[in-house]
């Protein structure tokens, strides 16, 4: 536990739910959040100062190890370090050119980019519940979540981005009338004017929904996932306050969880990225 | 589940992201690996050459044996022709040598004979003068038996 034995179980959970939320308190002043009130009274405009702390700190530590094999890259015999990044960068080439179609060069990079950095951010998951947090208590700081991948913020970040990214190749390479036809000209069609034109706006309701659902969908399935396990570890360590024979269980069901949930963070971020390309790709594709 | 400035802040960091990966990673990377497939492929390519080339390298070393050997053979059988004919010279040269050499001395001998005879015919007939002379002093004279003395002389 957060080694403040006062805490509640309910209380509990929802520290370790708590973002670190930096924005304008209700005096008017700009300050940390010091309790969930606080933070839905801010609205839109206040920061998950945590969130981005660790996303950008493991993303700039996956750009680091990657610049420094990039400038380091030779074409003879390669090193550990160059080996293991070629093994990383050859697998996503292979991905990629099993899924996209289209040439692009931009692709690749960003699937790197995805998987590693995703990856990474879901391995904050295996840190145990209460390391971070609790340091973080001891230094003066409320509240700490180390996954950046359980905050929704962070998931539709991405998936906007990736999103925006498809509305633009689609644009770019099917022109506004391709991509409008796309829309609004299937799955319904026909030769009859008449019914073509009855079936426009219900093709278009259908695929804007397909549409809208790709980001939503995308964003969620990671966020769901990494937010479910995040939960399954903090109520596990509840465990550890309810007696020893709770506590061994409660060790032996960590354990196993966390070794369960390798795979599981490694197939999100790959899951993330395959259907980054996939999107991309449908954009890319002409009818 | 609150939607925030976080968003922005993670879209920002992602694109920056993306790009930093497709300006500074992603390209030497690739570059790397495609510059080691490449040499790879010409190292066996010239691996698969060096091959060939030792094979042609027997083939013309054979070939380079054989025309020695055949040529080592023509030379040895060229050197066995000249030595007889050498040796036939020498024993033609040596033949008429001999030959010139033996009239040489049967000339010689010839002359020493002749020239001996004359001698020892100019001495008997002195010594049968003289031995006449000492057996005849008395009673025989010189002068007129010379003539047949002489004759005698010729006749030895």
């Amino acid at each position: 536990m957060a080694g403040d034995t006062t805490l509640t179980s309910g209380e509990y959970i929802k520290h370790h739910l708590t973002n670190l939320t930096f924005g304008k308190l209700p005096d008017g002043s700009w300050g940390f959040a010091h309790d969930m009130s606080q933070i839905k009274a801010m609205g839109f405009w206040s920061i998950n100062v945590d969130s981005m702390f660790w996303s950008i700190l493991l993303g700039v530590l996956f750009l680091y190890f990657f610049k420094k094999v990039a400038d380091r890259a030779t074409a003879g015999v390669p090193g550990g370090m160059q080996n293991f990044a070629e093994w990383i960068v050859e697998f996503i080439d292979d991905n990629v050119r099993g899924s996209f179609t289209g040439r692009n060069a931009m692709v690749a990079p960003l699937a790197l980019t995805l998987f590693v950095w995703i990856f990474l951010m879901n391995l904050m998951d295996l840190i145990p519940v209460d390391f971070i947090p609790h340091l973080a208590v001891l230094v003066g700081i409320p509240y700490m979540k180390v996954v950046p991948s359980t905050d929704p913020n962070v998931t539709f970040g991405m998936a906007i981005g990736v999103f925006a990214l498809m509305l633009y190749y689609s644009i770019r390479i099917k022109g506004i009338g391709g991509f409008a036809g796309e829309l609004t000209l299937q799955p319904f069609s026909s030769d009859n004017l008449l019914l073509k034109l009855v079936f426009i706006p219900i093709n278009l309701i259908l695929e804007l929904v397909s549409l809208i659902a790709k980001p939503v969908s995308h964003a969620l399935r990671l966020f769901g996932n990494m937010y479910a396990g995040e939960m399954i570890f903090i109520l596990i360590s509840i465990m550890y306050s309810a007696g020893i024979v709770m506590g061994v269980f409660g060790g032996a069901l960590q354990l196993g969880w966390a070794i369960f949930h390798i795979l599981i963070i490694t197939l999100q971020a790959f899951i993330f990225m395959v259907l980054t390309i996939v999107y991309l790709d449908m954009a890319h594709s002409k009818h | 589940m609150n939607i925030n400035l976080t968003l922005i802040g993670q879209l920002l960091s992602f694109v920056v992201f993306v790009w930093f990966t497709m300006k500074y990673v992603w390209t030497p990377i690739m570059g790397a690996l495609e510059e080691r497939r490449k040499g790879i492929a010409d190292g066996l390519a010239a691996g698969e050459r060096g091959l060939h080339e030792q094979e042609l390298a027997k083939e013309r070393a054979k070939e380079v044996l054989r025309d020695a050997k055949a040529q080592a053979a023509d030379i040895v059988a060229q050197a066995q022709k000249r030595a007889a004919e050498i040796v036939d010279e020498a024993k033609g040269t040596a033949r008429a040598e001999g030959e010139r050499i033996l009239g040489a001395a049967q000339a010689e001998i010839e002359q020493e004979t002749n020239r001996a005879r004359e001698q020892l015919r100019e001495r008997v007939a002195e010594l049968a003068v003289t031995g006449a002379e000492k057996i005849l002093r008395k009673e025989i004279d010189l002068q007129a038996h010379r003539d047949i003395v002489d004759q005698l002389a010729k006749e030895i």
